[in-house]
């Protein structure tokens, strides 16, 4: 009985740990009618490292984790396997770094509208669960700094 | 007799590099003013027709090159541009900004003039078929190259914006990393060194 309750009670703290992964000002930059792929950019935290795996989006026929480096004046993008959440650090998703790359969209991004995003988190034991996102969409023109001091 | 008919070549030379009194303010960007490249470009606009250097005569020219499916450095550059003619203020008319496409099968005509628009109506986007394309890049001694991303691709490119004076020589080569001000500021020098 004892042992039990501590199977329960670690599965729960185990739970816990994926379940705690927050996530702030999640936007999509808006696109012109034609364009068939943009960005989701987000702050992701965690109270114990975790890692982004893997998102999904039904605006979105393939959806990849990406990021973007500047080498030598070389814009570079590609894609990444995850994207680490390190514990009471969390991760970044913006302009010049990481994103979450939306292809093969099904219709335009317009300004205002909300994007839904599955984000599958896994933790250090790993174990995974989902996370659903509601991006607002912004200006095509958003640059991503101080996008957090606005309001 | 020798002595004297040094001065000449030196005042000459001072006239070149434009600076020697140490007054003239310095470039943010890189000064590639005389360059024997990025001389000029023939590539079509999105109603089909061939443009060059010559008809932008009396405008100075910002141009760069970059891609839509490109969500975070193309989109930045094209919001610094904006920016840039914003803070030039009257001056900000003089201003023509051109985005040439390296990725002309996904970019087409339609998609590009709504692209460019949704920046600033002014904006041009230019394309052309991939052998145009690359020697274009290769006369600026720009970058591109198409690289897989999973299920698609993407094109990592060279990121400076380039500026000409009106006659259509180019000036500046301008690094993705610097922000609007410095960009406005060099234009500001170019405009009173040309004017
Ligand atoms: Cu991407």
């Amino acid at each position: 009985m004892k042992s039990l309750l501590l199977v329960l009670l670690l599965s729960l703290t185990a739970l816990s740990a994926t379940a705690q992964v927050q996530v702030k000002d999640p936007w999509v930059r808006a696109t012109v009618p034609q364009q068939a792929a943009t960005g989701a950019f987000m702050h992701l935290s965690s109270p114990a490292d975790a890692r982004l795996v893997s998102a999904s989006s039904p605006v979105a026929g393939v959806v990849e984790l990406h990021e973007v480096r500047m080498e030598k004046d070389v814009m570079k993008m590609r894609a990444v396997p995850g994207i680490d959440i390190p514990a009471g650090k969390g991760a970044e998703l913006k302009p010049g770094g990481y994103h979450v790359m939306l292809m093969n969209l099904k219709s335009q991004m317009k300004e205002g509208e909300v994007v839904p995003i599955t984000l599958v988190i896994e933790g250090k034991d790993k174990r995974r669960q989902t996370l659903e996102v509601k991006a607002k969409v912004k200006a095509l023109t958003t640059t991503g700094q101080g996008e957090t001091k606005k309001h | 007799m020798r002595r004297f008919s040094k001065w000449p070549w030196i005042l000459l030379l001072c006239a070149a590099a434009a600076g020697c009194g140490g007054d003239e303010p310095k470039f943010n960007g890189i000064d590639v003013t005389g360059a024997d490249w990025g001389r000029d470009f023939r590539l079509q606009d999105p109603d089909g027709r061939t443009r060059s250097l010559a008809d932008f005569r009396g405008k100075y020219v910002m141009l760069f090159f970059g891609f839509t499916h490109c969500p975070d450095v193309c989109p930045t550059a094209l919001t610094r541009a904006k920016e840039v003619k914003r803070l030039l203020g009257a001056d900000g008319e003089r201003l023509q900004v051109i985005f040439v496409t390296v990725d002309p099968e996904r970019d087409t005509p339609v998609l590009l003039r709504e692209y460019t628009a949704a920046f600033d109506p002014s904006f041009l986007g230019l394309r052309d078929d991939t052998d145009a394309t690359k020697r274009t890049a290769a006369e600026f001694r720009a970058f591109y190259e198409k690289v897989p991303t999973g299920a698609g691709y993407a094109v990592n490119h060279s990121a400076f914006t380039y500026v000409f004076d009106p006659q259509g020589r180019l000036h500046l080569a301008m690094p993705h990393l610097q922000s609007a001000e410095p960009y406005a500021a060099d234009l500001l020098v170019l405009m009173k060194r040309t004017s």
